[in-house]
């Protein structure tokens, strides 16, 4: 770890114009469970650190206009500890499948959504494109945890946020703030695939900060998470799918139906959310909806279980939220 | 002919052979036991390693002048030089020591290696381009037993087919390293080894290479360790980092740390070699077996292995055919270090995997084929006596059913078996057991505990040779200056310490009986020691507590020497064991992904000391066997010639939620009398083999290698 300079503000204003408006010279610090070992690694190499604990309002989760605000320092632990988020399945799964005592207790939700892609390319120096000698080292490499959608290049790896693909399928927001204010937007519309190297997986610049998560009143939204995971312990799921359900009359009106672990972003996948309407929430239709998520899937040259992980991750999230058992 | 030295006999035992609470386990617990990671003299610097970036190449240029100039630089020294050929990335290349860790990481980091590129190769299931690269050789080529063709005629069934497993790594929870205090002509080295006794003649000859420092004496070194963070076989010898931070002492005056971090131990400071191959085998229509025939290979690193014992287990060259082709690969990764059992894991899995594929081609229950085979194997009763016994454990007769579960849902349950052997033949070892005048007794020598029960069973031993309870006993280990043990590898300790011990405590009491005898005004050789007493066994009241009888020493210390081996000193130990393991899995057939319900666990291993400790070892294999039969593997980057998965993330270990309910019987009171044998090997072979039959049991079809990740399970029903 290079040495660094540690700031620790009391108000949002503070932290944000203490961050750099280029890329890689300071980071905020919230939880650290990502940010640390990026700098022990010397993959981050910031000359500042702001860490936001100092900054009050940014604790807790609440009910806030019958939807629910999660602070950037709100932990994973916090959200399970949470009655108001209680109601939220997709979400609740999603920290559920996040095993670690340790991370639930230091990592936070925010920093889920902006933790960097666990690439092993990336982790090893290699960069967010995994270049070695002008040549992507992913596509025909090891691969067996790359991407099966949005791979065509120049990235590869997948986007490990846990929290990310229900968040997107409850339609949720972020509040973003600067120096000169704040602003908000989809959390869907954080995430981007990288075009070049330098560029980040995110579209927050390097001197904002996202200071809460507002997720809207559930109303009559049926929604759950099914993760892919190989072992209990403390595991990064092979694949996962959030799903958020209308249904009306027994069949579905709206769909959303995101799933993590399969590209460079959490992956809306408008073919399954197409399959799903009109047509009850049963076995039969929630393995179509699987068919149709990956069906324009392009695996690389060790991924292909992948595509059928990503495909029934989609069907049992399907089953969960219609109110029946996964398997 | 019975000796004083001889175990008791059962009905005598008051310790021996019974449950017993590890004795370090509360200074673990509570953090008092320093391993060596903990040690911190006063002045200590530490010191980082700065380690090949290439898989293969020559260095041109070590530029260390950044380096020196980094704030609490104080030294550094060259592992190798310009001119020196690199095999593996992360090989050791300098070691540079600095006031603090951070320091020295910022030193070393500014350290630059320039490396000429050579061609590199890190991979070798693919045998055939490994060929094409000029990289195989052959290793073993070798038929025994009856003719071969004859009995391949004689085959009424047969099932050829592809098994293997990949290279995995030690992954030392305390990584390897030490810190050494050279203080005029001492040097103490608090290394995390296996050998105690064997450092101090490892570090002299690695020092004395040296010119700048010139001639260093064994004798010079002592190594303290008294706990240490596991080994599995890859922590024998003192290693370039122990002599680089002796180097480094020396040169800076200061005591110097220099251990291991995560991605390194787990990149160079060990690994076990893969083995793949096709294997043909064949029986008669009853079941027996007879002929085995494989073509396999395998890597351990650019220096290659030995190859795996093939067939495994059911080798009788008398009644079974067998024909045996290994190949080397050799290959740019860290080099292979012996791993718990080395060779067998592997042959297991190529042994026990294939056979039950043809039971199942043959319509037998696994459990009735392997009994009606046990006469190939060198202990047919010792197995059958198991495989009954693991068999009930495991409720195999309710819950085994033939290839394929036919239940409905995607999640399939399945049973598989595993028998394993292994030799086990006690080290040399030398012990002295003092008896004081306070009646203070220790146990002394230069013996180490690798976090496996050594003072348990060391104070199980001396306790029931005095009559005494265990905390009556102090055991001195993991002190090179104490009467010279063996290194705890291959499952050699129990056997070898417990004698020596044995032995030097029967002495002890010899003379003890001695120095009271005249004062009970009896013979010496009617007292016995018992329940804290020495009393005559013609007249037991005639007895004084031990306390007392300690007393007469006056200002005498006894000092009893016992030996290993010792022609005169009772049969105390032996070697070879068979031990049975069976799995009950349920696998996912729609993500691949398995999950352990249960493994049962049956092991010989002649007389059991401390019950418990025995127990725990087999447990600790077990869950080790999850791991890798399931999860870990090491993953290659054949472009970039790195290790990927160098950490505790991606290099995945079998958690407590993983390895399902884990049940183990120790074969007591049926095989004492050969003495005690080894248990640190035996348990850690099957796992792999029996879960990989648990899994074709519940799926029907063979995923043909290990770990048994989701990819590989679903690979094999597409295939199917």
């Amino acid at each position: 770890m290079r040495n660094f300079e540690y700031l620790a503000p009391t108000q949002v204003k503070a932290a944000a114009q203490a961050l750099s408006e280029h890329e890689g010279v300071t980071a905020v610090l919230a939880g650290g469970t990502d940010l640390l070992s990026l700098m022990k690694q010397r993959v981050a190499n910031p000359q500042r650190v702001v860490g936001l604990r100092g900054i009050r309002e940014l604790h807790g989760i609440s009910k806030q206009g019958g939807g629910l605000r999660i602070g950037a320092m709100a932990t994973v632990q916090g959200l399970l500890d949470s009655k108001a988020a209680g109601s939220y399945a997709a979400l609740m799964q999603a920290a559920k499948g996040i095993t670690s005592p340790q991370i639930r207790a230091m990592g936070t939700v925010v920093g889920d959504l902006l933790q960097r892609p666990r690439c092993w390319y990336y982790r090893n120096g290699y960069g967010l494109l995994a270049m070695h000698e002008g040549k992507s080292l992913a596509p025909n490499g090891e691969n067996r945890y790359h991407a099966i959608l949005g791979n065509k290049g120049p990235a590869y790896f997948v986007s490990a946020s846990s929290f990310a693909p229900a968040l997107i399928a409850l339609g949720a927001k972020v509040t973003v703030a600067n120096a000169d204010g704040e602003r908000q937007m989809a959390v869907e519309d954080l995430f981007r695939i990288p075009g070049a190297e330098g560029e980040r997986e995110n579209t927050l610049k390097p001197n904002e900060i996202v200071t809460e998560i507002l997720v809207p009143s559930l109303g009559d939204w049926k929604t759950a998470t099914y993760e892919v995971r190989q072992r209990r312990l403390l595991d990064w799921p092979l694949a996962a799918a959030s799903v958020a359900c209308r249904i009306s009359g027994g069949s579905v009106r709206d769909a959303r139906v995101v799933m993590g672990h399969v590209a460079p972003i959490p992956w809306r996948s408008s073919e399954a959310e197409t399959a799903l309407k009109g047509k009850g929430l049963d076995g039969g239709n929630a393995e179509a909806a699987g068919k149709a998520a990956v069906a324009a899937a392009t695996p690389l040259s060790q991924n292909k279980a992948k595509v059928q992980l990503a495909a029934v991750a989609v069907k049992r999230a399907v089953m969960l939220a219609g109110g029946k058992s996964a398997v | 002919m019975a000796t004083k030295y001889d175990w008791p006999a059962v009905e005598e035992r008051s310790l021996i052979g019974k449950r017993h609470d590890r004795v370090d386990g509360p200074a673990k617990a509570r953090g008092a036991a320093k391993y060596s990671y903990d040690r911190n003299p006063d002045g200590m610097l530490v010191a980082r390693l700065v380690t090949s970036p290439v898989a293969h190449g020559r260095i041109i240029g070590i530029d260390t002048s950044r380096a020196e100039k980094v704030k609490g630089y104080k030294g550094h020294v060259n592992i190798l030089n310009p001119g020196d050929e690199v095999q593996w990335a992360g090989k050791e290349v300098l070691a540079i020591a600095a006031d603090t860790e951070e320091h020295a990481r910022d030193a070393a980091h500014a350290v630059a290696v320039h490396v000429e590129k050579l061609d590199h190769w890190v991979k070798e299931e693919d045998v055939k381009k490994a060929g094409e690269a000029n990289r195989v050789k052959p290793a073993k080529d070798d038929a025994k037993g009856p003719d071969l063709a004859e009995a391949w005629k004689s085959a009424e069934v047969t099932h050829e087919g592809y098994y293997g497993l990949g290279v995995i790594t030690h992954c030392c929870l305390e990584p390897h390293g030490q810190v050494v205090d050279w203080t005029g002509d001492d040097i103490k080295v608090y290394a995390s080894t296996q050998a105690v006794a064997r450092i101090p003649a490892d570090l002299a000859k690695g020092l004395s290479r040296d010119e700048s420092i010139g001639k260093v004496e064994a004798g010079q070194v002592e190594v303290i360790t008294p706990y240490m963070g596991g080994g599995f076989g890859s922590k024998f010898n003192i290693d370039t980092w122990g002599i680089a931070c002796a180097q480094l002492s020396k040169k800076t005056g200061k005591p110097v740390k220099l251990m291991l971090d995560r991605n390194e131990e787990v990149t160079v400071a060990g690994s076990r070699p893969s083995d793949y191959g096709n294997v043909k085998v064949g029986a008669k229509k009853d079941g027996t077996i007879v002929a085995y025939e494989s073509e396999t290979w395998s890597t351990g690193g650019i220096a290659g292995r030995g190859s795996p014992p093939l067939p495994y287990v059911f080798d009788n060259d008398e009644k079974l055919a067998q024909k045996i082709r290994h190949l080397n690969v050799a290959t740019n990764i860290g080099p292979a270090r012996a791993w718990r059992a080395p060779n067998h894991p592997q042959a297991a899995v190529l042994t026990m995997c294939p056979l039950e594929d043809l039971a199942a081609k043959l319509d037998m229950d696994p459990v009735e084929f392997f009994k009606k085979n046990a006469d190939l194997t060198a202990r047919p009763d010792v197995y059958r006596y198991e495989i009954d016994k693991c068999a009930e454990m495991i409720d195999w007769k309710n819950k085994w059913h033939k290839r394929g579960d036919s239940g409905s849902g995607p999640v399939k349950r399945g049973l598989g078996m595993s028998l394993h052997t292994w030799g086990g033949r006690p080290h040399d070892s030398t012990c002295e057991v003092r008896i004081e005048p306070d009646g203070g007794v220790s146990v002394n020598l230069a013996s180490q505990d690798l976090g496996v029960g050594t003072y348990t069973t060391l104070s199980v031993v001396a306790a029931e040779t005095l009559g005494l309870d265990i905390p009556d006993i102090r055991i001195n280990i993991g002190n090179s200056k104490l009467p010279v043990s063996g290194a705890s590898g291959g499952s050699t300790t129990v056997g070898g310490t417990s004698a020596s011990t044995r032995r030097a405590a029967v002495n002890a009491l010899e003379e003890l009986k001695g120095a009271v005898a005249e004062s009970l005004g009896v013979e010496a050789d009617d007292l016995t020691a018992k329940d804290h007493k020495i009393f005559a066994k013609s007249d037991p009241s005639k007895s004084l507590s031990w306390a007392d009888a300690c007393k007469k020493l006056g200002t005498r210390t006894i000092t009893g020497q016992g030996k290993q081996p010792d022609r005169n000193g009772g049969k105390l130990n032996d070697s070879g064991v068979g031990g049975v393991q069976m799995a009950d899995v349920s696998v996912d057939t729609e993500t691949g992904v398995v999950t352990i319900n249960k493994i049962a666990a049956v092991q010989d291993v002649g007389l059991v000391i401390c019950l418990k400790q025995s127990e725990s070892q087999v447990y600790g294999a077990l869950i080790q066997g999850v791991a890798w039969a399931l999860y870990e593997e090491s993953i290659y980057d054949q472009t970039s010639g790195k290790m990927l998965n160098a950490d505790m993330e991606f290099y995945k270990l079998s958690g407590a939620g993983d390895i399902g309910e884990l049940e183990v019987h120790m074969v007591q009171n049926k095989y004492d009398d050969r003495g005690v044998i080894g248990i640190g090997e035996p348990p850690a072979i099957s796992p792999g083999a029996a879960i990989s039959n648990a899994v074709a049991n519940a799926i029907g079809v063979r995923a043909p290698t290990l770990p048994l990740t989701p990819d590989r399970v679903l690979a094999a029903l597409a295939d199917a």
